[in-house]
């Protein structure tokens, strides 16, 4: 049977407020357990929260960002269970009245194609604390630290039908976020992760089939392994015979596999009912409209700009606006050089593959625009080809200067003057009498060994297109 | 000495009459003779009591004019103060020393008062007797085989007794005026939203909230004056400026209307006890006050609405107690499980663990609809009777509480016949208005309360009203004991 995959994502994405969500403690990642909690993320009898509106105003940032309708009356929630780091036995959540309510995020498939996701809401909620279980000789040590951080859940429809589309989605809204300046968006510090509902169903078929929920992934490749290996689990049991049990699913990533954590069905009941210790959030037209009004460049708009602004293909246009910090260096480099298409090529081949080689990202790249502005800018000019450019590059990037200071240190500027290439050419077919017959004879090739012993005793210097030129005319003779 | 007001208190020390450390010393002395019996008291702070009376002398000789500057009160054991044991009433915080002051405690010490101690409750405020704390009864002064009422009722019978001049108090559901009732001193129940929660354990929430018991309704301006005000610390509280309470006490009653709700005089009510609420309206009628009666058609839906209400807050609010971070936890756990397991069994008392699980219930899938949203809405209905009829007339009055001070053991047996305490004092909880208990006569000896309930934010117009009635009457006077 063909089975189709549907896929919702729940990501979680901490707002890049000063202090939590409903105290005034720090929300520096990395500090000395329990260093940053206050007497309200330790939950001591007595304590109230008070709302960041910093977290509102970022909350609300990101439903304009995605065209989403926002709640001017959003309210507030107990959503009650029991475990060690949920210091109040009860996490404050949004249930019924979220602030963002349906919006949506175009990605871009491998083929180009775009496709809408629908998001269905976003609401703003508090994180736990973190149990450690190393160290306390089989106890359990409790962080609160990063309890009461704020949080905003994006939930998607069930419109992602695989691992690609879903890793798109997330890396889109990865995107969305960290323009919006709404959140710093690190995995690996966990300011972003997600829930994959996933489930699968006979292709055609309308009605949804059992899902099972992933927790808390936290990276790109770890979702696209996780969907891999749900899919597979989940056909396997339905081509068996079997049915899907609808659970909580962990990842494993050291084993690359999902299991069971808890079955969903008998144990949650979280008693969601209104936090009596907080109003309802009301906010009016004003308050929403001066922040759309100072919402920067969205990465589609940007994309759209640059295939406009540059003439830059829509998978180079997409590519450049997929950072705000690419984006920025892209157009400084294009500015300095006054070419963008070769800027575009120089960063997405050249950069790229050094950055990548060196797992670092172009915000920890060590040549700077300005530099690769410059580089590009005397290959535009003719100073330099572009191939003795790559050996430019790579001194620029060991840190040895400016492309003018390298070219002018090492003696590569490009020999233009056409008396001394002349020179060269005559030199080389003097030299060369049977590849000279060769040619005349028809066999166009040895064009490119001629080429290519001028550019030899040149050291790279020559001017390409002038030694072809001289060349041909000097062999028709 | 111990019979003197708290405003007597305030003057006689800015006059030189005598010390705060004096007065002080007098009340710890009072407490420590006739405390062993009534239990009216988790903790005395004697030490910390007189080296606060030493500081406020200084500042009276240094001429400073702090409202409460070296006057003694006790706090309802509810109230988190720094360095000093906060109960709760419960097993499970009977060792939780607080690292940071309520508001409400905050709020006293900048107002200069000398803290004597923290006073019984019922445990985590639930109860209307105060058998429930795990500190033990407390005994009404007047009787001792007779309860004080609850859940404030340390704090009741300490100030009845002259044990202390004032307390604070909570009141969820007339745990203020309910036990200011059987004791015979005077407590008021602020607006919902006046007094800052912060640093007050939680019982419900929307419910809560904190006010003072005083033998006379002067001393409860006083005191409310140092507690109120809004604080950014509560988002419940309302930003709305502090007028001097005692500015309006001595008002004329002319012409004042007094609302009498006729479902407060329905069966239910002790016969007795409903002729003594009626002589102390005739003598309102004597100040130039016009009565009328008026109707709050749902009031039979208060207590059922409340047990709803109250509990599904509590049962959340509770959570916290789970033995991970700070009070009870039982010994050796085996696991997590076991730990929450036994921690909660071991540490809540039977009322408390009736209450969780009622809250439980009613906010479960299923039930939620039925129970909670329900209960919402009936207390909208609650609320709309109250505000029309405050279209009619300014003050509504009737008894605070269906008869006297019961017996010890009474009613523990039978938690629907407790809960019927509260009948006539929950439904100001369910609206947040204003109430206040006055001793308005006695049967058999016990003490007589006579309710009456504002507007919202009306604390001056009730003030004046309790306070004209003690001008002419000698209720709050009577003591039970010299």
């Amino acid at each position: 049977m063909q089975w189709e995959t549907v896929i919702g994502l729940e990501i979680h994405a901490q707002l890049a407020t000063e202090s939590k969500i409903f105290s005034g403690s720090s929300t520096t990642f990395g500090a000395e357990c329990n260093t940053q909690a206050s007497p309200v993320d330790l939950a001591l009898p007595g304590v109230l929260p008070v709302f960041n509106e910093e977290a509102l105003r970022l909350a609300v940032i990101f439903g304009l960002g995605i065209g989403a309708e926002v709640h001017k009356r959003s309210v507030f929630d107990r959503k009650n269970y029991f475990y060690p780091d949920l210091p109040k036995g009860y996490q404050i959540s949004q249930l019924h009245h979220p602030i963002v309510g349906e919006g949506h995020i175009d990605i871009t498939l491998g083929d180009g194609a775009v496709k809408r996701i629908g998001v269905t809401r976003a609401h703003l909620e508090e994180d736990a604390g973190k149990s450690l279980h190393e160290d306390f000789q089989g106890s359990t040590g409790i962080d609160l630290n990063r309890a009461g951080t704020p949080l905003l859940e994006i939930v998607s429809e069930p419109d992602l039908r695989s691992a690609e589309e879903a890793v798109a989605y997330l890396k889109k809204v990865h995107t969305l976020i960290r323009y919006l300046g709404i959140s710093d968006g690190n995995m690996a510090e966990g300011s972003m992760r997600c829930d994959i509902n996933i489930s699968m169903r006979p292709m055609g078929q309308d009605t949804l089939g059992i899902r099972a929920e992933i927790k808390n992934v936290n990276s790109f490749r770890f979702v696209e392994k996780a969907i891999a290996y749900e899919i597979e689990r989940q056909v396997d049991i339905l081509e068996d015979g079997g049915s899907i049990v609808q659970e909580t699913r962990l990842y494993d990533a050291d084993l690359d596999e999902t299991r069971s954590m808890r079955s969903k069905e008998v144990a949650m009941d979280y008693r969601y009912f209104p936090e009596p210790d907080l109003l309802p959030i009301i906010i009016d037209d004003e308050y929403i409209e001066a922040l759309r009004a100072n919402l920067p460049e969205l990465p589609d708009q940007k994309k759209q700009r640059f295939s406009e602004q540059y003439s830059l293909s829509s998978t180079d246009a997409e590519q450049l606006s997929g950072s705000l910090a690419l984006g920025d260096y892209f157009e400084e480099v294009a500015k300095i050089s006054g070419n963008a298409k070769l800027s575009a090529n120089w960063i997405m081949v050249e950069l790229n593959g050094q950055l990548n080689k060196n797992e670092l990202d172009i915000s920890g790249s060590p040549v700077s625009a300005q530099q690769l502005g410059e580089l590009v800018q005397r290959i535009q000019d003719n100073t330099i080809s572009g191939k003795i450019a790559k050996t430019v590059f790579q001194e620029i990037w060991n840190g040895n200067g400016s492309a003018d200071e390298i070219i002018e240190s090492q003696g590569l500027k490009q020999v233009t003057d056409s008396g001394a290439i002349e020179a060269l050419v005559d030199e080389v077919i003097a030299a060369n009498p049977s590849q000279v017959e060769q040619f005349k004879a028809g066999k166009e090739k040895m064009l490119g060994f001629f080429v290519g012993q001028i550019m030899k005793a040149s050291k790279g210097k020559a001017n390409p297109a002038q030694v072809n030129e001289m060349l041909r005319e000097k062999l028709k003779n | 000495m111990h019979n003197k007001t708290l405003s007597e208190i305030s003057s006689g020390l800015k006059n030189g009459d005598f010390s705060s450390q004096e007065i002080t010393r007098h009340f710890l002395d009072r407490i420590n003779r006739l405390d062993p019996e009534l239990n009216s008291f988790i903790t005395v702070t004697e030490d910390q009591a007189l080296a606060q009376a030493i500081q406020a002398d200084k500042m009276i000789a240094a001429g400073e004019q702090q409202a409460l500057l070296g006057v003694p009160f006790a706090h309802k054991d509810i109230f988190c103060t720094e360095d000093i044991l906060t109960t709760s009433g419960s097993k499970m915080l009977a060792n939780f020393v607080s690292p940071y002051d309520s508001t409400v405690a905050a709020n006293l010490k900048l107002a200069g008062a000398v803290t004597l101690g923290k006073t019984n409750m019922d445990e985590f405020a639930m109860g209307s007797s105060n058998e429930t704390s795990y500190f033990g009864a407390v005994k009404n002064p007047w009787d001792t085989n007779r309860v004080p009422g609850g859940s404030s009722g340390g704090s009741a019978a300490a100030v009845a007794a002259r044990l202390t001049p004032a307390a604070t108090a909570t009141d969820t559901g007339g745990s203020i005026r309910q036990p200011a009732s059987l004791c015979g001193v005077t407590g008021l129940k602020p607006t919902y939203g006046r007094v800052s929660r912060w640093g007050m354990i939680a019982f419900a929430s929307s419910l809560d909230q904190a006010g003072p018991i005083t033998q006379t309704a002067e001393d409860a301006a006083l005191m409310l004056n140092a507690m109120a005000g809004f604080d950014p610390k509560d988002s419940t509280s309302v930003d709305q400026p502090v007028p001097d309470y005692r500015a309006n006490l001595n008002d004329s009653l002319d012409g004042l209307k007094i609302g009498l709700p006729k479902e407060f005089f329905a069966s239910g009510l002790d016969p007795k006890l409903e002729k003594t609420i009626q002589q102390a309206i005739s003598e309102y009628e004597r100040l130039g006050a016009i009565i009328k009666e008026v109707s709050l058609p749902n009031s039979a839906l208060s207590v059922p609405v409340y047990y709803v209400i109250a509990p599904a807050e509590c049962s959340t609010n509770l959570s916290r107690f789970d033995g991970v971070r700070y009070g009870y936890r039982c010994a050796d756990p085996v696991d997590l499980e076991d730990m929450y397991t036994r921690t909660r069994t071991e540490g809540f008392g039977d009322e408390v663990k009736r209450r969780i699980l009622i809250g439980t219930y009613v906010l479960s899938s299923g039930f939620y609809d039925a129970y909670y949203l329900k209960a919402q809405q009936a207390r909208r209905l609650i609320k709309q009777d109250f505000v029309n009829a405050f279209k009619e007339v300014d003050l509504l009055m009737g008894p605070t509480s269906p008869s006297p001070a019961f017996k010890l053991g009474e009613k523990t047996a039978d938690p629907l016949t407790m809960y019927l305490e509260d009948i006539y004092t929950i439904g100001t909880n369910l609206a947040g208005l204003p109430g206040i208990s006055i001793p308005a006569g006695q049967l058999d000896g016990l003490p007589v309360g006579l309710q009456i309930i504002g507007n919202y934010f009306d604390e001056s117009k009730l003030l004046n009203a309790a306070h004209q009635y003690q001008q002419v009457t000698d209720w709050h006077k009577t003591t039970p004991i010299d």
